[in-house]
């Protein structure tokens, strides 16, 4: 019996790997400067996926809410098997929160309608909060599986995977349509394909066919740019190559609940952790400077 | 939706599993204690499960003046859905102003799907709060007595201060072991409320199957902490401290080969080139002079603190923080100062 997966991924900064070129001289982050990647465990949770459609059929339809740019990382989920690929994007959803995101992706979840499964990854790198998974699946009434890092099977309706507890591991089955979050160590996600990265190469969402024509002919009106977006639209789409790209009114969401105005939490400050390139701190061995010192160790998250 | 008020409680969930509760259920209500007593109002823990009833004087002895207790069999094992639906429940009926979980599985699968329901805020993984007037910069409004939650973010790379300025309950996850737990007080009275809340009406959609808990062990390989000993530490018998010290922090044993061959400790603990090579969060050499053999082993530590009596030795070469001085007194301080954290010899701060 086919199952129609919905995977949801996000384009996000590498934090992982910070290298001098993106430290600034103060010895802070030049977020900027840091390459824009597919979320690690999102392609964990596209291979989850992949592994339903090639052992039972069905669709994998993956979505990204992001600036145009995200649009890559749709291109990468084309090139490795899914079978549709759909861009949320809208500045009035920048500055969403994990509840505001929640939101605005059950409801781009409804208006595609069919699905059994919804998988994320368990959690962004830019964030590591774990929240959008669980939050997702109560805005669209669903059972939650968090921590998965087995998928065993379906069998009658319901969907059968291992979760992490912690300290241990849980065995459950759940009843669908169901969201999961995946663990980065649940499977290893199959590579681009070189066919299918030939015949995808060329897709593209309308927000990045208007930055193309505009950066091609610079000073072009408006309405021959309009023109000519809407002759390379038709011929893409023709070709299966235009990338849908919604925004928040195609999805009928509450402008309310999205953005800053549907974000409870707000940042009221960020402060850079200056990193020290050369040397070390050295300690005093006094018991105030290795209290100060087992201290920081649990408030940068080495301890505990 | 909760609306801002100010004289709802602070409030605990209070983690169990198969009837013991989790260590930072009791962190939290000593942080939660020190939060309601500057916000003027009662300190609560929410205890849910099957037969936990036992478990409510050690949360008033932690520091919670009620607990509200919900009892049902269909809340013996950890499910997400009976569990949110009785924080959903009690938050709508008691409208608290601070809800705070552990950063735990347990806590960071349920406490967003009860955000996400009250639709309140939710802020993972804290490492340290506070409470403080602040004006909202956009609206220029002043909100008194509002919930810093404080976390790294951005890979750790930045400390983000998160508020909520107009929906609560303000709620957060707060990291194990980030705040200190205060011995209990037996003497401490509280009051337990018992609350029902019907879940006849969940259907189940979820089953477990089968469930396994790992034995904590340790290994070289896999800690996330390794307290290693080398020449420095004197004698067999000194190296006692460094078993005390990993075993104070949470870590595993490594060694150097000058120790394994001085007969300290066993060949299974040495690291380095000949040993077994390690990258854990946090490594500590202590009286290791970090021969290059010794550091190719070890300097991919997230963390790196060494511990030397010569201001020259290598090993400050791949340090993260150094302490020159006697290990032989700088091990018993960090022991002392790992105890203070969890509470045993101290009172409660003033």
């Amino acid at each position: 019996m086919p199952y129609d997966c919905i995977v949801c991924v996000k384009q996000v900064p590498d934090t992982t790997n910070i290298t001098g070129d993106a430290m600034k001289e103060d010895g802070t982050v030049n977020r900027a400067a840091l390459p824009a990647i597919f979320n690690p465990e999102d392609l964990n949770a596209l291979e989850a996926a992949l592994e339903v459609k090639y052992r039972y059929g069905g669709t994998v339809t993956a979505i990204s809410m992001g600036p145009p740019k995200a649009a890559e990382i749709l291109r990468d989920c084309l090139y490795r098997g899914a079978d549709r690929v759909i861009l949320l994007t809208d500045r009035r959803a920048a500055a969403s929160d994990t509840l505001a995101t929640s939101y605005i992706l059950s409801q781009a979840i409804r208006t595609i309608g069919q699905y059994d499964i919804v998988l994320c990854g368990r959690q962004a790198i830019d964030g590591d909060t774990a929240q959008v998974g669980p939050q997702l699946a109560e805005k669209l009434g669903l059972p939650q599986i968090t921590y998965m890092e087995r998928f065993w099977g379906i069998d009658g309706g319901w969907l059968r995977g291992r979760r992490n507890t912690g300290r241990g591991w849980e065995d459950v089955e759940a009843k669908l349509p169901v969201l999961v979050t995946v663990l980065g160590h649940a499977n290893i996600p199959r590579p681009p394909s070189a066919r299918r990265m030939m015949r995808f190469k060329h897709a593209r969402a309308e927000a990045e066919l208007r930055a193309e024509i505009a950066q091609e002919h610079p000073g072009i009106s408006d309405s021959a740019l309009e023109e000519e977006l809407g002759r390379r639209k038709q011929k893409l789409a023709e070709l299966g190559l235009l990338i849908d790209q919604w925004d928040l009114d195609k999805i009928g969401a509450d402008l309310g609940r999205c953005g800053l105005a549907g974000s409870p939490t707000k940042v009221f400050r960020v402060q850079s952790i200056v990193l020290t390139k050369k040397g070390y701190t050295e300690i005093p061995p006094t018991p105030e400077g290795i209290r100060q010192l087992i201290h920081e160790l649990v408030v940068d998250r080495t301890l505990g | 939706m909760i609306q801002v008020n100010r004289s709802g409680e602070v409030w605990v969930f209070a983690e169990q599993e198969d009837g013991s509760l989790h260590d930072v259920a009791l962190e939290l209500c000593g942080k939660a204690r020190q939060l309601a007593d500057r916000l003027r109002v009662p300190m609560a823990a929410v205890l849910a499960g099957w037969q936990v009833r036992p478990l409510a004087s050690r949360l008033i002895a932690h520091g919670a003046d009620k607990v509200y207790l919900v009892e049902n069999q269909r809340l013996a094992i950890y499910q997400t859905a009976p569990y949110a639906e009785v924080l959903i429940r009690l938050i709508e009926k008691y409208q608290p102003q601070i809800l705070l979980y552990g950063a735990t599985y347990l806590g960071r699968d349920l406490a967003p799907r009860v955000a996400s329901a009250v639709r309140a805020g939710m802020t993972a993984d804290c490492t340290d709060l506070d409470i403080a007037d602040l004006t909202d910069p956009r609206s220029k409004q002043v909100h008194p007595k509002l919930l810093l939650q404080i976390r790294p973010a951005f890979g750790g790379n930045i400390i983000a201060t998160i508020v909520n300025y107009d929906r609560w309950p303000q709620m957060a996850t707060v990291r194990e072991g980030v705040m200190a737990m205060w011995p209990p007080d037996s003497s401490r009275r509280g009051e337990i409320i018992e609350e029902h809340v019907p879940l006849d009406g969940l259907t189940e959609v979820v089953r477990i199957i089968e469930r396994h808990q790992e034995p904590r062990k340790v290994n070289l390989k896999g800690a996330r902490v390794i307290v290693a000993g080398g020449a420095g530490v004197g004698s067999k018998e000194n190296f006692r401290l460094i078993h005390e010290l990993a075993s104070a922090i949470g870590g595993a044993v490594g060694a150097s080969r000058a120790a394994v061959d001085n007969g300290y400790i066993g060949k299974e603990h040495q690291i380095g080139q000949t040993g077994t090579t390690v990258r854990p969060a946090l490594y500590i050499a202590a009286g290791i002079s970090g021969a290059v053999q010794h550091r190719a082993g070890m300097e991919e530590s997230a963390k790196i603190i060494a511990i030397n009596i010569d201001r020259e030795a290598p090993i400050f070469s791949v340090a993260h923080y150094g302490i020159v001085g006697d290990l032989k007194k700088v091990i018993p301080m960090m022991i002392q100062a790992l105890k203070e954290r969890q509470g045993i010899k101290v009172g409660p701060p003033a």
